[in-house]
């Protein structure tokens, strides 16, 4: 059931990483000061943004979780989650990257959406830890949401709250797609697209696999396979 | 504490928590929820008695911060502080031993069974977060009748009194947001194997916003010069959290306690 379109989507994903990664290298300009290190802009923030969303879709999930009961939102609510935090390792390393490439140092604290990117790595890292402390797999469900819920409201104000915390000492040219020019405004909004679809095929790979996984312990267990 | 708890409900009568029996017009008894105001200071008392004849947590959390004090001292290396420093050090003493006071908050009703007798109680279920939420608050605010006066003799260089007012202020809007949250993460950690673990871990990101907002706002309260106010902006930020969290808290907290 979870396997349907999945063959569509990666070769989807495949091909627009491509036209994307071929966007940024040969047709995006290169940027005035930083040059070549500019280009890490390209998956970066588009890894940021998706994953963030990742996290606010979780807790979505999770509600509907909460409403229905049904264990498939769950389920998603966790692979929304659980895929989130792996693209957050990547968005860590990469800001790292380029914070060491432009300012000199791997990390920066004046940077207030670098600072509230990694208290929220910080949280949802806790995510795993709490869900399989719980043995009964109901209570593990709905506990698991709650925690969701919460850290998925969490998002928006801790980025508030940590950005009125940092005086700006770094001028935010590169922090929105709106005030690019046009070319690599495009560039960006391909790699959005790609990373996207990147993190909606491997959700769909990893629902699939556990979906598959369960079916087939079931259908073991009326056959009498331990 | 059952047997505790069972005390308690003698003295109010045996009725205290059952619900009330009303009847309509078509002569069918309707079953009314006791009121929730009722179920919660009932709640609270239970909380606080408990609290005062077990002496568990307040002075455990307020030892813990003189000892805190006394490690900073040593540490740091020096004798005062003020400005961002000393403001750093009072919301770091205060947010670890509130760490203490919420891992034991919801110890005794798992191994007790406080929960399975709250739950055959026909009452509304957020009246518990409601109830254990303050009775957390009089901890923090006992805690902290003894861990300022302690930093302003032991640590701070500029005298407390003028800050004073202020100062009160900001603990009691951070206090609220780190009630609930408190709370919250309490119900959430404890029926899981490393509760002791999975408190902190979970409390500590979601209150970085409450030390930010605590923090900034006291650093100029602690200046050398006396001469400012907390700034707005650090209060409304405050009261801010404590209004989303206080109302998220109320919507997700039933579902905690279903079983």
């Amino acid at each position: 059931m979870y396997g349907r379109g999945l063959r569509t989507l990666s070769i989807a994903t495949v091909a627009v990483m491509g036209i994307a990664l071929g966007l940024v290298f040969f047709y995006a300009p290169l940027e005035a000061e930083e040059g070549f290190l500019q280009k890490i802009f390209y998956i970066h923030v588009p890894l940021a943004i998706v994953t963030l969303c990742g996290f606010v879709i979780g807790g979505l999930l999770a509600i509907q979780h909460l409403r229905t009961r049904e264990q498939r939102w769950d389920m998603r609510s966790y692979v929304a989650i659980h895929m989130s935090l792996i693209f957050a390792v990547g968005t860590l390393i990469t800001g790292s990257i380029w914070a060491r490439g432009s300012w000199g140092h791997w990390w920066v604290w004046s940077e207030p959406t670098l600072v509230s990117f990694l208290i929220v790595f910080l949280l949802y890292a806790t995510y795993q830890p709490l869900r399989f402390a719980i043995e009964d797999p109901e209570r593990q469900a709905r506990y698991a949401s709650v925690f969701a819920i919460v850290a998925g409201a969490f998002v928006p104000l801790n980025f508030l709250a940590v950005r009125l915390s940092t005086e700006y000492l770094h001028p935010r040219v590169l922090g929105s797609a709106s005030n690019l020019p046009a070319k690599m405004q495009l560039t960006f909004l391909v790699s959005l697209l790609g990373i996207a679809l990147l993190y909606a095929t491997l959700c769909k790979y990893e629902l699939t696999a556990k979906h598959t996984r369960k079916l087939l312990k079931a259908r073991s267990k009326i056959l009498g396979f331990r | 504490m059952s047997v505790k708890t069972k005390t308690i409900s003698e003295k109010e009568g045996p009725h205290a928590a059952l619900p009330r029996t009303a009847h309509v017009r078509s002569g069918r008894p309707v079953h009314v929820p006791a009121g929730t105001t009722r179920v919660v200071a009932a709640l609270l008392r239970k909380e606080l008695l408990v609290e005062l004849r077990t002496l568990e947590s307040v002075p455990g959390m307020s030892l813990f911060a003189v000892t805190t004090f006394v490690v900073f001292h040593f540490a740091l290396n020096q004798s005062s502080v003020s400005g961002d420093e000393a403001a750093g050090i009072l919301w770091v003493t205060l947010l670890f031993a509130a760490m203490l006071g919420v891992n034991r908050l919801f110890v005794a009703d798992e191994d007790q069974g406080g929960f399975d007798a709250f739950l055959l109680a026909p009452v509304d279920r957020s009246a518990m977060l409601l109830a254990k939420a303050l009775a957390l608050l009089a901890y923090l605010l006992v805690l902290e009748l003894v861990a300022v006066p302690a930093f302003g003799l032991l640590l701070l260089g500029p005298s407390l009194g003028q800050a004073l007012p202020d100062l009160l202020v900001v603990l009691v809007l951070a206090d609220v947001g780190i009630a609930v949250i408190g709370t919250l993460v309490a119900a959430l950690a404890v029926r899981t194997r490393a509760r002791d673990l999975l408190g902190p871990l979970l409390a500590l990101p979601l209150l970085v916003p409450v030390v930010i907002g605590g923090a900034r706002a006291t650093s100029p309260l602690f200046g050398l010069n006396h001469a400012d106010s907390p700034p707005a902006r650090w209060l409304l930020t405050l009261g801010l959290y404590d209004l989303v969290f206080g109302l998220i808290a109320y919507a997700v907290f039933d579902f905690l306690l279903e079983d």
